[in-house]
């Protein structure tokens, strides 16, 4: 399907975050949609998709103007979106996911929904079983469940948004085999959006890049990455020189460490980190890197073997003593795990800070002001933390971390920042590295745990690997690694 | 702009008249005049000193409550088994007043204390099962309150049978030394009770503002999570707040044994547990707002019990009115909420009523 | 089997009739993702208004609709005040069972310990002269026999229909549910009105059926809460909720015979406070997984048939609100 974008414009509020946007995507292409954080490419795909209407600007389809208004008409005129978290019913088994939505009679006619599923399943190289219920099915099972419902469904383009995360090589190998099949035979139209650079270039047949809601390139593929890069933010990045600090003592340490999970089980860790390292632990959803960085705050404790801070016992202790050993964690989703929507930033750093009975609002509110200058926050003492955007959500959560910790425990310290806020968030760390205190992070980012790690490990199927010092590593090996290949004889299992 | 006060106005003020006309359209549906009515209660709550002394002393022990559960809702806490701590509270004060010989000024001194201390263990049952085993508070509240009525008729049929025999209506009348002096023979209320309100008052007050324990009960009733991550013992703290509302409790149930009623009694409580929780669905958090809509509520309270005598009205009446206004209130908090774009302040618990284990890891 | 036990299963069936009634009604509100925590007072006003109807017009079906729009519209106040005004479903759930709690008692103070109509029993042909099953399920009033088909027409519907789908996505992911054109809010109206009505059928059939006439204070005190329990207990599956609800039945038959038989002693008021420990261990065993447990031994195909039996879990989205 052809779908052209004319003089689209949305905004919210003050921001603009579709600008004049004109595009046209031919049938069967594959198009990368690039550009960094507020960019406005979400905006735009769910205009596409039905889930918001735009301000002005026209939409053809196959040359017809666009009338739809949700997602399900967008659906019905060939439009479809694969969400990052898919919007499929966890409670619901895989057949029931694929026939709800589908027109059909009150009765379930489930035989003939299996032969739909299993024809296109077959066609696409996918593996479902039917009868498996949603919530036991891995990210790149309820996006093969998804494409497969929304192909069942007749859309003749689909839009895929960030859907590497997540899942292993092997899986994104089939995923993108499936939507070449989709976009080679049968002229699916398919827009990837991504901020996955290698993603993009291995997959797609062109690219656009917005930037700060307009479009600012448009280009058939192959392209060099530091192009791409300039299109995006308007500007090649160097990658960060790290001047060499001199490692201290073991401050933290995992000995002969079991851990057991949800999903995983991680057993005989071993791992030290010595004040002044930072350690970058890559690896899949689900490897156990999690409980691993976990394993050090107290919030998992170990099955077997033996925790130590600066030299102490401290397996079993609980979080909150662990704290007072100085440990600081600061876990991935910031409003959920970490920060309290509903209280001012004065009344977070009160929590923190403050030691007496009661508190001394007037110290409190200093306090925080000549925090929020030291880490660039732009917000108000008596903001409430929801207002503030990501960026400066993430630098709260460190800020307020107590000073001189022993080990500050990351869990993907950047997710959902924009590279100008990560690199900004990373100088905070490396300061609070450079006076001592050990860092341990987990992050999906190749790039980030290269360039940011002193050493780098990598779970894999609940086993934790040495992948020795992050200067010896390049993304491919670490992306191999990751994946499960370890033909590297340097890698040490721990 | 002026409209705008208008319609503030009129939203503020509509729930009271919907109230008051659905009331009376429930009267002259039972057949009786709405004047009259009111006539009467006014009459019931003001007509003399002995009238109004009925309104404070439905006061007391709503304010006591409503305080007490102004703190489990800072928390995030629906405690309504605050009825089951008023009555095991008032059980634990009956004990000290039949069994305990001591001093008048001691002997209430222990029997508050005793009652203190029976409604916090009654509350620390609730928080315990839901804290620690998963059990929401609203069905162990319940279960509770239904437990403890049982044990209250267990005790007034069984072993605290009056001398002429178990007819389940209460205890043998308490000895004068047990219960509260009024302050006259006028004027029948306890100062020492009217006391510990306000005492009450300021210290919860200032603990929830300006205290680290108050912070981290906020905290805790917003985002548990957050909160235990950012190292906050949140379980210790939710059982505090559920500890201190019993407490509060107890004591609410300990006068209406020791004042109100002489002795103890079923459904001592009189409902008054649940009508402080629709107090706190109307002030959310504001101490001094429970205060004065518990004086409200008394007041139509008070106002009801003539209504029986004087009009063979059935006081459910009173219910009938508070509730409405409660709902009145919540229902206009929505639609000015719609009208005017700002959000209202009433104090929404709006999570899944079925709590998944919190604080668990993740792997 | 003897006589005499048979006589008391029958009769299990028909006391237990209006819980099974209103928690299979609660199921349906709850599966759509409403808590209705109101039944105890829709109970109690259902049932006078049902009586009162009844009394008044001399038919017992006016009593019935009666008792049914009642508790439907006291539904259908918790749904707006929750999807039009935003408000929290447990605090105006809360606020509505003492309001018709007291609604109840003052509207129904004249009607009083009157005696008034009464379902008559209504023994089916042929399947009532079944020895044994024909007098305990078959020889009583018709609502038993619609319970009866209310269960099985709501597993029916839930677990194998394409309306049922929805019905149970709108309660667990409403975000997904509205990305496959389900107008969620539209739908969340129908069912929690739908489980209204049927809590104040059940409200009707104490008053008209169980326990015939109203009496202050109403015989059915407490069992709202119980049935809100129940669906708890009974992982949101309606032939679980049923068996629950007769269990309890079961138990407070048990708990009035033990209390008419001399030879065992326990003072009666200790025994009221049975169904309410009950609770709390029924609950506390839903709750520490127990039931999940069980389903994760059992092979793989029954675990596959009977997962949806034995999950109990909430539904994921119960007591929030849906923003399109």
């Amino acid at each position: 399907m052809k779908i052209e974008l004319q003089h689209i414009h949305k905004s919210f509020g003050q921001v603009h975050a579709n600008n004049d946007i004109t595009l046209t995507f031919e049938s069967g292409q594959i198009v990368g949609v690039l550009g960094e954080n507020g960019a406005g490419k979400s905006t735009l795909m769910k205009i596409l998709s039905g889930y918001q209407r735009a301000d002005r600007g026209t939409i053809l389809l196959d040359g017809a103007p666009a009338q739809y208004h949700t997602p399900l008409a967008a659906i019905q005129s060939g439009i479809g979106m694969l969400q990052q978290d898919p919007l499929d019913v966890p409670a619901l088994t895989v057949i029931e996911n694929f026939i709800y939505g589908q027109p059909g009679g009150a009765l379930l006619s489930i035989k003939q929904a299996e032969q739909q599923l299993s024809v296109i399943c077959q066609r696409l190289g996918f593996s479902l079983q039917p009868n498996a219920p949603v919530f036991s099915l891995s990210i790149s099972q309820r996006q093969q469940l998804e494409i497969a419902r929304l192909i069942a469904l007749g859309v003749r383009a689909l839009i895929l948004d960030e859907p590497t995360t997540g899942i292993s090589a092997e899986q994104k190998t089939l995923l993108f085999n499936a939507l070449r099949t989709l976009a080679k035979r049968d002229s699916v139209t398919i827009l990837l959006v991504s901020h996955k650079l290698e993603d993009v270039l291995a997959l797609c047949d062109e690219v656009v890049v917005l930037r700060a809601g307009t479009l600012v390139g448009n280009a058939r593929l192959p392209v060099p990455q530091t192009e791409l890069v300039r299109m995006m933010f308007g500007q090649v990045f160097a990658p960060q020189e790290r001047p060499d600090v001199p490692l201290g003592n073991v401050v933290a340490a995992l000995n002969n460490v079991t851990l057991r999970g949800k999903r995983v089980t991680v057993s005989d860790l071993n791992l030290d980190i010595r004040a002044g390292e930072v350690i970058g632990i890559a690896g899949l959803d689900g490897s156990g890197q999690e409980l691993v960085l976990r394993a050090f705050t107290g919030l998992v404790k170990p099955r077997r073997g033996q925790v130590l801070i600066n030299g102490e016992n401290v397996t079993g202790k609980s979080y909150v003593e662990l704290i007072e050993h100085g440990i600081a964690f600061g876990a991935a989703g910031r409003l959920e795990e970490g920060l309290i929507a509903g209280l001012t930033l004065t009344e977070h750093m009160a929590l923190v800070k403050n030691k007496t009975p009661f508190i001394r609002w007037d110290i409190i509110t200093t306090l925080t002001q000549n925090l929020l200058k030291e880490y660039d926050v732009r917000g108000g003492p008596q903001d409430f933390i929801e207002r503030l955007s990501g960026g400066n959500q993430q630098r709260v959560l460190i800020a307020l971390m107590p000073e001189g910790c022993t080990l500050m425990a990351l869990e993907q310290p950047t997710r959902g920042l924009d590279v100008d806020s990560a690199r900004k968030i990373w100088g905070q760390i490396m300061s609070r590295r450079d006076r001592g205190t050990a860092i341990l992070f987990t992050s999906p980012e190749l790039d980030e745990l290269l360039t940011y790690s002193d050493r780098v490990f990598v779970a894999y199927a609940g086993h934790l690997y040495d992948a020795g010092d992050a200067k010896t590593l390049t993304i491919d090996v670490l992306g191999r690694l990751i994946g499960g290949d370890f033909n590297r004889p340097e890698a040490v299992a721990h | 702009m002026k409209n705008k006060i208008w319609l503030q106005a009129g939203l503020v003020l509509l729930p009271i008249i919907i109230s008051l006309v659905v009331t009376a359209l429930l009267i002259i549906a039972v057949g009786s005049n709405p004047i009259e009515v009111f006539e009467k209660s006014w009459e019931g709550a003001f007509r003399n000193s002995t009238s109004f002394a009925g309104v404070v002393n439905f006061w007391i022990p709503l304010a006591l409550c409503s305080l007490g559960l102004v703190v489990t809702f800072s928390a995030g806490m629906w405690n309504i088994g605050v009825e089951g701590q008023m009555l095991i509270g008032a059980i634990f004060a009956s004990w000290g007043a039949q069994f305990v010989i001591l001093p008048s000024p001691l002997l209430i001194g222990l029997e508050i204390l005793l009652a203190a201390l029976g409604g916090m263990a009654w509350a620390a049952l609730v928080g315990v099962l839901r804290l620690r085993l998963g059990v929401h508070e609203i069905f162990g509240g319940v279960a509770l309150n239904a437990i403890a009525n049982v044990l209250t008729i267990y005790l007034i049929s069984g072993p605290w049978q009056p001398p002429e025999g178990g007819s389940a209506q209460s205890t043998a009348p308490f000895p004068t030394d047990a219960l509260l002096p009024g302050i006259s023979n006028e004027f029948s209320v306890s100062a020492l009770a009217i006391g510990l309100v306000i005492l009450g008052f300021i210290a919860l007050t200032i603990a929830l503002r300006g205290s680290r324990w108050g912070l981290q009960l906020k905290a805790t009733g917003k985002n548990a999570v957050s909160a235990l991550l950012l190292g906050i013992p949140t379980q210790r703290s939710a059982l505090s707040a559920f500890l201190v509302c019993g407490a509060f409790a107890g004591i609410a149930g300990a006068y209406r044994v020791l004042f109100t009623y002489g002795s103890l009694r079923p459904l001592s409580s009189g409902g008054i547990g649940f009508l402080a929780l629709l107090v706190v669905l109307l002030v959310g958090t504001r101490t001094l707002s429970a205060l004065l809509t518990a004086l409200i509520f008394s007041i139509i309270l008070g106002g009801s019990t003539r209504l029986k005598i004087a009009l063979q009205l059935d006081p459910s009446l009173a219910g009938i009115l508070q509730g409405l206004i409660v709902l009145t209130v919540l229902l206009t908090n929505g639609l000015r909420a719609r009208l005017l774009g700002n959000s209202a302040p009433t104090p929404t618990v709006d999570s899944p009523p079925f709590p998944t284990p919190e604080g668990a890891p993740h792997g | 089997m003897d006589e005499s036990l048979v006589n008391i299963l029958s009769s299990i069936i028909a006391n237990a009739t209006p819980l099974v009634i209103a928690g299979i009604g609660e199921t349906i509100t709850e599966r759509a993702g409403v808590v209705n925590l109101s039944l105890d007072g829709s109970l109690a006003l259902s049932a006078m208004a049902g009586f009162v109807a009844a009394l008044v017009s001399g038919s017992i079906v006016v009593g019935i609709i009666i008792g049914m729009t009642v508790g439907a519209v006291i539904a259908l106040i918790i749904a707006v005040a929750n999807i039009e005004l935003r408000q929290d479903q447990v605090a105006v759930g809360f606020v509505l069972t003492l309001l018709a709690a007291d609604l109840a008692q003052f509207l129904g103070q004249d009607y009083t310990r009157i005696p008034g109509p009464k379902l008559l029993n209504l023994p089916l042909p042929i399947l009532s002269d079944i020895p044994i099953i024909g007098t305990i399920f078959f020889n009583h009033e018709p609502l038993v026999y619609f319970s009866y088909a209310l269960i099985f027409g709501t597993w029916y519907w839930l677990f194998h229909t394409r309306g049922g789908l929805a019905h149970r996505a709108i309660g667990e992911r409403p975000s997904a549910a509205f990305a496959r054109g389900t107008d969620v809010n539209r739908l969340r109206y129908l069912y929690c009105v739908i489980g209204g009505a049927l809590v104040g059928l059940a409200g009707a059939a104490y008053s008209l059926a169980v326990k015939p006439g109203w009496a202050t204070p109403p015989v059915m005190r407490g069992d709202g809460w119980i049935a809100l329990a129940i669906v708890i207990f009974g992982g949101w599956h309606p032939f679980r909720v049923v068996l629950g609800a007769y269990l309890f039945a079961g138990l407070r038959a048990l708990a009035s015979a033990i209390q008419r038989s001399p030879d065992i002693q326990i003072p009666l008021v200790l025994l009221n406070g049975l169904p309410w420990v009950l609770m709390i261990v029924t609950l506390l065993l839903v709750s520490s997984g127990a039931i999940e447990r069980l389903l994760s031994v059992l092979p793989r195909p029954v675990q596959r048939w009977s997962r949806n039996f034995l999950r109990s879990d909430p539904p994921s989205a119960l007591g929030t609100r849906f923003d399109p």
